[in-house]
Parts: C-alpha cells; structure tokens; sequence
C-alpha cells in the first residue's frame, strides 16, 4: 500500500459469525447438469479402454505418438493420420500424495497420483492416473515402472477409470 | 517501442485481502477503483475505457461476471472488456488496459482487478475442478492442488533441491507482509514451522500455500500526454508479455515453465532488456506456492535453471538483497483473491518506483520493476516490465 493512503476500504467477517447465521446471507446450490459428447479423438480412447487398449494417435509429419489422443496434431495444425494402442506400461515421470479432496476436506486413506510416461508412446506423453499396491508411498520413486490394473471386461464402462491406477512392476 | 503512444501508470488502489469480507465483489470494485482514481487525481468522467480482470464464474455462482462487476469498475456507458487467463488474470489485465490506450484507441484507462471466492462456500476448491477436461481427467477425481504437487516435484526431482530450501520462500513472504497493511496472512515461521505443517498433497503442505482470499485491485493507466499533466512521477508500461502454452499438460516436462519464459522474452525485447537480473530491480514474482516464486524467477530468466534457491538461499531476494522478489509479501502473505493478487502485484511495482511504499520500500530507487502471473493448467504466463 502507498504510505499516501491511510485508510484500507474492506470489512472483515468471521467464518464463525457466518455459520452460526450472525451475517446477512442468501444460499443457492446450482442444480446444472452435464452430458459431454467424447469427442472424435477421445471417443476412440474410451472404446479401447473397454477392450483393455489405451488408444493413442499418430501424426506421421512430426512422427509423434500422442497419449492422450487428438483428432488435431496441435503442432503442425493438421488432421492425426491414425490411432494405435500402445502399451499398458510406463515411466513415473511426476507424482504426489493427496490427502485433500475436491471440496477441500481432509481424507485418511491418501489417494497416490502420478504422471505416467507410456511405453510405446513419443517421449514425455504422460497420462494422469493413480498409483495402488504400494503399502508405503515412501517407496514410490521417479522413474519407477508400473503398469495399468484392469477392471474386468463386464465392469467396464468406457471410462478413465476402466482402468483401476497403475501398480509398480519388477522387470528383469 | 511497439505501440503508438506511450502508456503511463498513473493511480493505484486496493482494498484489504481477507478469507471473508462483507462487501460484494461489486463493492469491493468500488472500493479500489474509487481509490485508484483519487491517487491520479481523476474523476470516472475522465476515464475513455474500462478493463475488468476476474477469474472464474463459478466462485461468484453469478455466470455473466464481467457485466455483473462493471457497476464497480465504473462502466457504465463505457467501452468495457473483462479479461480472464485464469491465474495469470491479474497481470493480463494490465497488459490489455497498456493496448487499449497504447494503440491510440482511448487515453485513459480503468484497470481492475476483483475475485471474491468466499462466496463459493464453504470453500472455493471444489469450482477450481471444473477446469479440468471433463472426459480423461475429471473421473479420476482430480484438484487443483493434485496438479500443483506434481509440478512441484517434478522441479524438485529434476534439479535435487530440498523442501528445506523452497521453504525459505513461504518464510520471506510471510515475514514481508507484515509491513503491508492489507495482508491477510503476514508472520514470522521458520522453515521448521513449514516442515512440520500438515501434508496436503506431498511435496505440498500447509505453508506452502498461499490462502483464499476476498479482494479488489485497480490502476488508471494514461497517454503520455495525459500523464504528463497530471503528474511529476508517472511510472512507465516499458513491456508487456503473455502467452499460453497447450491444455495437454501431462505432455510437458513441468520442471519449468516455457510459456513464462516466452512472455518474459515478449516484455523484455519491448523493454529493450538483455540482461534481465541486471536491468530487473524489483520484481513481483507470482507465488500461489512457494515453489512458484522459484520456478518462475528461472522462466522470467532471472535465476538460472535450477539456480533461483541459491539466490534465495543467500539473501539475494530479500527486501534489502540485490534482487528483491515480492517485498509485497505476495501471495503466500498478502492473500490470493485470483485476479486481484495479480494486479495487487502491478500496484506493488509502482508503489515501489514511486517511492512510496514506505517500510515495505526496496533499497537502491529501484527503477526498473517486473510483475508477473500464471495460471489456468499451468499453461499461461503474463508479465508487465514498468519503468520510473
């Protein structure tokens, strides 16, 4: 604040004062709803995921393999030239430990999150999904191998979360 | 120099930063557009055009936002854009008021900045879900907080720096907002008060993160002409930047931020800087997180890659150090209410050229001063170079 000014305009309220109703308010819970079309791209990678296939797209022009698919390359601003399955494996390239849910609120169980490069992908095409089967999540380490856990075929659905998360692997 | 005319930042305001304040986001416009225009010495009457920054509806719950605060930021019968980058608004919303009179268009322009996430109640976090793709991302159950920790560790990883150091940034700031009488959240912590915080979403914990906030800024930015007659000590719009990066943020090595470094390229090639941590006096640094201060200073080139912790480490971005960041006291002190903490930093750097800032005032007549913001999925930077 400029030392010109000496008065700073704003009322503070009590988050207390606020619950036990001692501040004027008006309450509304919005009731919208959504129904997204997938898309063209992300139409074929949620039908592969029922077929227990991550669906990638190819641009031959810059030769990438992109994981998740588009309809675009966005790089050379032209149509992909296919889609192909690469592998249910990857690379940990980034993950994290939450302990807060999407409202905020505290959890126990923490939900183990990652980035995931894929095998078979162009690299650093990481996909968002969780970690599971790892007792300690100390023991999860950068550039640890995991690999994707299934839902059966009959609880598919053509979701994200056909996949269950990502669980480490042994390689020899 | 790019742009027909000259632009000069010639009045600031702003109100306090708080979890919860009484006024609306509308009264809370008022508040720091009435004050910004008192400090220029201007009426509304004076004012050509209007830039309103704001981030997303959904924390007001009112989804035509911009036309909902344009009563607070003067409008009325007045050319009138709400900008919205996300994070990155605050900032941005300086850049467009600098082409709305730069391009020779008006000659005075309104710039404010308000959020006011309290209203989404009881806590902001859930709206800041919906901006994430809604087919690969959304059912995993993802938050904004999940995507942050990522990037913060990824930094980490990349170039072996420890919590420890990045803590020194929440220490900094907090500490430096206890001289800014609008601060939400100024304090004396120590690193260890950082470490034994609660984990939110590790490497993230408590203090770590800069708060939700209630809040409005605003600035009147004016023609060289126009400034010329109204004062002695108008701050000059040297150079401005922005530029987004793609959604697809899981195919980006998060270790730093390319899209910072482009705008920051942009701003200082207007500005005519080569030598960034020379030519850079004082720099508001955007810092929702600590780490944020330190991945930006290397996009905004004034650490080198992996380098800003050792700068930070030896007192180098101190208040009275040889490049001080966020003598503000940022984010993580001052308060996060989205787009106004962007522009509160832009008020920062002209109260800091201006002389002004009085016990929060940098050594050295700092003459030269960067603010800069981020945001939607770690994908947009904005940075304006201003000049005394």
């Amino acid at each position: 604040m400029s030392e010109k000014i000496k008065r700073f305009p704003g009322e503070e309220l009590k988050g207390a004062d606020i619950r036990v109703g001692k501040v004027p308010t008006i309450r509304f819970r919005p009731r919208v709803r959504y129904l997204w079309s997938a898309g063209v791209a992300m139409s074929r990678f949620i039908e592969g995921l029922k077929e227990g296939k991550i669906v990638a797209s190819t641009c031959e022009k810059c030769g990438r393999i992109m994981v998740p698919p588009r309809a675009f390359c966005e790089e050379c601003f032209k149509p992909v030239d296919g889609y192909t399955p690469v592998k249910d494996t990857g690379t940990i390239n980034t993950w994290s430990v939450s302990y807060v849910a999407g409202d905020a609120s505290r959890i126990k169980e923490p939900i183990l999150v990652a980035v995931i490069d894929m095998d078979g992908a162009s690299t650093g095409m990481g996909l968002l999904h969780l970690l599971g089967e790892i007792d300690d999540w100390k023991q999860i380490k950068f550039g640890m191998r995991v690999k994707a856990v299934w839902k059966p075929p009959e609880e598919r659905t053509g979701n994200i979360t056909d996949i269950r998360y990502f669980k480490p692997v042994k390689e020899v | 120099m790019v742009g027909k005319k000259r632009v000069a930042v010639i009045g600031a305001g702003m109100t306090l930063f708080r979890r919860n304040l009484k006024e609306t986001g509308k009264e809370l416009a008022w508040h720091a557009s009435k004050m910004a225009l008192d400090q220029a010495g201007l009426e509304l009457n004076d004012m050509q055009s209007v830039v309103m920054g704001t981030a997303p509806d959904a924390f007001d719950g009112v989804h035509m936002k911009g036309e909902y605060l344009a009563d607070g930021a003067g409008a009325w019968r007045k050319p009138y854009s709400r900008v919205f980058v996300g994070g990155g608004t605050g900032v941005f919303a300086i850049d467009a008021g600098w082409w709305h009179v730069a391009s020779g268009q008006f000659d005075t322009c309104l710039v404010v900045a308000e959020e006011k996430m309290s209203s989404c109640y009881p806590h902001p976090a859930y709206a800041f879900t919906t901006i994430f793709d809604p087919i690969y991302s959304r059912p995993l159950g993802v938050t904004l907080i999940w995507i942050f920790a990522l990037e913060m560790h990824r930094y980490m990883h990349r170039h072996g720096i420890k919590k420890e150091e990045i803590a020194l940034v929440s220490v900094k700031n907090k500490r430096n907002a206890l001289d800014h009488p609008c601060a939400q959240l100024g304090a004396n912590i120590t690193v260890e008060d950082v470490l034994n915080s609660e984990i939110m979403c590790w490497p993230v914990q408590r203090l770590d993160i800069s708060p939700t906030s209630d809040g409005a800024a605003a600035l009147v930015l004016a023609s060289e002409d126009v400034a010329k007659k109204l004062t002695d000590n108008p701050v000059w719009i040297d150079g401005t930047g922005w530029c987004i990066d793609t959604t697809f943020w899981t195919n980006r090595d998060l270790y730093y931020p390319r899209y910072v470094q482009c705008a920051a390229q942009m701003a200082y090639k207007m500005a005519g800087i080569k030598n960034p941590p020379k030519e850079i006096d004082v720099a508001e640094v955007y810092d929702p997180f600590d780490y944020k201060e330190l991945h930006h200073m290397e996009g905004l080139m004034l650490a080198r890659k992996g380098q800003a912790p050792k700068l930070t480490a030896d007192g180098v971005t101190q208040r009275d150090g040889d490049l001080p960041i966020n003598p503000s006291g940022g984010l993580l002190g001052v308060g996060n209410p989205i787009a106004a903490a962007g522009l509160m930093k832009c008020c920062e750097i002209f109260w800091q050229l201006r002389g002004e800032a009085g016990k929060r005032q940098v050594k050295g007549d700092p003459r030269t001063g960067l603010a800069q913001a981020w945001g939607d999925l770690m994908q947009y930077g904005s940075v304006v170079i201003m000049r005394s």
